[in-house]
């Protein structure tokens, strides 16, 4: 390959993702996404082994490795471990140079990261330890509903009425999405309910404004959220360029700078 | 984060394990004599005025701690719930209940000893509203009086009128105690107990203040530990005893700059109560990351700097109506601004735990309010004193870190 390629490793509680860089342009040459399983070495390394493929190098081409997200402990060829709040607001701060509100609506959790206009991250929330508003969440109620995961944008989008979930808890929320559907009332509502409550619970845990750019698994795979994200918090949300790769390319980020 | 992190000793341990051994052997021992009165009192409730008439004196809310620090408590919640009680009211007083209704208790395996059974019960309500429950629980199971001091919380500044009702209250509770121990006050006693606690509580202070110094010779997580006998022997010489020995440790290590977290980069300040299953993860956690915490409201909550024993029943009467946790937000932010300053904090850690609202500081606003005004940034750790159901160590580990980054300016 010749030139040295740094490597961001994001093992999330659903989904790992591997990213390469190249150094000086920091350029996108390589990445993976697979799901975490139980083994989340194993996973890392094959995510990483396909993201060298993908950019036509070798293990040997990596200069420095930043690994992040819930297993980013478990690596051992990890040179660096940092947490996946700064490694989202690293990606954010370096691509989109403006101070904004950053959501990751992950797989377990949610953050709510405030960066400046210098790109400083000031503040951050997560979601209590409660699944209500994650990813976890969204899966959960695809199962209640028997409809699979990559159709929800497209039935929440087909929606014709408002539904609002009231409960807090998922199991509750479960329980309420199943009387709905005694009710009779259409499945394309209720995921659109099941959409608006994650944004609900994002929304009661930062008053949300200025700019706000979405990351993570959940806003890639379902866009519509972000919609309805506008309608409730009134502001322009943008959608990050790779948002399920983005903790990983903030780790790479990372990784450039530590190893040059 | 660094590879390894381990606690530094601190020598007085061995004493104060001794302390706290012999304190329990001999409320036993009371307990088997009949000549012998034993009072249960709240944490924060009028120990001296007990001791000073003569009774033997057992913390319920201590031995929850104990319970929650060897880890017992989460099994025996469930029961106490079993018989009625909610799972989100005072997981202490859930899992003493539990405790008492299951016949388990750490003492047993710690001194081979089972509580010992109340003569009279004796709670304050201005820390929180569970006490009172909690103690008239077992005044109807043991038919034994509760008596209360019943005070108000989220007082504003510091009320005159509160401090003597609080002396009346105690000046009303006199005679009942007196009939329960079968003897009469003696006031010069009480003044002697009175002495002893304000001595035991500034030796305490001193202890946390050593604390200013940097870096630090000892960590919140100690001081945790090490508060035992601030908490169940004030009033008793062994009390200050201790604290002087412990006093002399810290100074030595302060003298020889022995940091208790090698490399110390960030001063904390933990407010809330502490999770007592995890004060050695916690530890750890923030060890590794070269973070001390330390400073707290919760440990400072054991200095009474009014304790007075010219005026024994009118101090009594103002210390346990104005405590720290009874004040309201304002003098709360108050008394964190200025340890902020005078510990030269770098972050706040806020714990928010689920079910004991009344030592959980930032449901109102508190700490946006405090960084707003002395900009200093903060993280809330969501948890509870003994309910580790109520705790998750990853994301307690992402926010730490993430922390500890955001400080760094990583």
């Amino acid at each position: 390959m010749g030139e040295k390629l740094y490597l961001g490793v994001d093992v999330g509680s659903t989904f790992c993702k591997a990213a390469l860089i190249v150094g000086e342009s920091g350029e996108l040459v390589g990445y993976n996404t697979r799901e975490s399983g139980t083994d989340f070495a194993f996973t890392a390394k094959i995510a990483v082994e396909a993201s060298l493929r993908m950019a036509g190098a070798q293990s040997s081409d990596v200069a420095y490795c930043v690994s992040t997200g819930y297993g980013r402990h478990n690596l051992d060829f990890s040179d660096r471990v940092i947490s996946e709040i700064s490694c989202h607001a690293k990606a954010a701060s370096t691509k989109y140079h403006t101070a904004m509100t950053m959501i990751d609506i992950g797989g377990q959790d949610n953050k709510v990261v405030e960066i400046n206009d210098k790109g400083e991250r000031t503040s951050f929330r997560m979601n209590r330890k409660c699944a209500a508003g994650t990813g976890a969440f969204i899966e959960e109620m695809a199962g209640r509903l028997k409809v699979h995961l990559s159709d929800m944008d497209g039935l929440a989008r087909q929606a014709t009425h408002d539904i609002k979930l009231g409960s807090f808890c998922t199991v509750y929320a479960g329980t309420e999405v199943l009387g709905l559907v005694r009710q009779g009332v259409a499945v394309p509502d209720i995921v659109k309910g099941v959409f608006y409550s994650v944004i609900k619970r994002v929304t009661a845990m930062q008053r949300i404004g200025g700019k706000v750019l979405m990351t993570g698994g959940v806003a890639e795979h379902n866009p519509y959220i972000l919609t309805l994200m506008e309608e409730l918090a009134d502001c322009e949300v943008l959608l990050a360029q790779h948002p399920q790769l983005f903790g990983a390319i903030g780790a790479a980020i990372y990784a450039s700078e530590s190893g040059t | 984060m660094s590879a390894e992190f381990k606690r530094k000793i601190i020598a007085a341990t061995q004493q104060e394990n001794q302390v706290m051994k012999d304190y329990f052997l001999d409320l036993d021992a009371a307990a088997k004599n009949p000549d012998e009165k034993i009072a249960w009192c709240t944490s924060v409730g009028p120990a001296e005025l007990l001791r000073g008439m003569g009774f033997k004196v057992h913390f319920p809310e201590n031995h929850g701690a104990m319970l929650g620090a060897t880890r017992m408590s989460t099994e025996l919640i469930d029961v106490a719930v079993a018989d009625g009680f909610s799972p989100n009211v005072c997981s202490y007083m859930n899992s003493d209940i539990g405790s008492f209704l299951s016949e388990k208790t750490p003492l047993r395996k710690a001194y081979g000893i089972d509580l010992p059974k109340p003569d009279v019960l004796v709670y304050n309500t201005s820390q929180c509203r569970d006490v009172q429950d909690w103690f008239e629980w077992y005044g109807r199971r043991l038919g034994v009086p509760a008596l209360g001091m019943r005070t108000p919380r989220g007082i504003i500044g510091h009320d005159e009128d509160l401090s003597r009702a609080g002396t009346e209250q105690l000046k009303a509770m006199v005679p009942q105690l007196e009939e329960i121990i079968g003897r009469k006050m003696d006031i010069d006693r009480l003044r002697e107990t009175i002495q002893s606690s304000r001595q035991t509580s500034d030796l305490w202070n001193e202890c946390l203040k050593t604390n200013v110094h940097t870096p630090a010779p000892w960590t919140f997580f100690d001081s945790c530990i090490h508060m035992g006998p601030a908490v169940v022997l004030r009033g008793e010489p062994a009390a200050s005893d201790y604290y002087r020995v412990l006093l002399k440790e810290l100074k030595e290590k302060i003298a020889k700059n022995d940091a208790a977290v090698e490399g110390e980069r960030h001063r904390l300040f933990w407010v809330g109560i502490p999770v007592w299953g995890r004060i050695g993860a916690q530890s750890k956690l923030f060890g590794q990351l070269a973070a001390n915490i330390i400073a707290s409201t919760y440990c400072s909550s054991w200095v009474f700097e009014t304790l007075d024993a010219a005026n024994p029943l009118e101090s009594l009467g103002e210390t346990y109506t104005q405590l720290y946790i009874a004040g309201d937000d304002t003098r709360r932010m108050e008394f964190v601004r200025k340890s902020v300053e005078e510990y030269n904090i770098d972050g706040m850690v806020y714990h928010d735990a689920w079910t004991c609202a009344f030592t959980t500081e930032c449901r109102y606003g508190l700490p946006a309010r405090l960084r707003e005004a002395s900009g200093i940034p903060y993280i809330v750790i969501n948890g509870d004193l003994n309910d580790l159901r109520c705790y998750s160590d990853e994301q307690t580990s992402l926010k730490v870190e993430a922390f500890i980054e955001e400080l760094e300016g990583i």
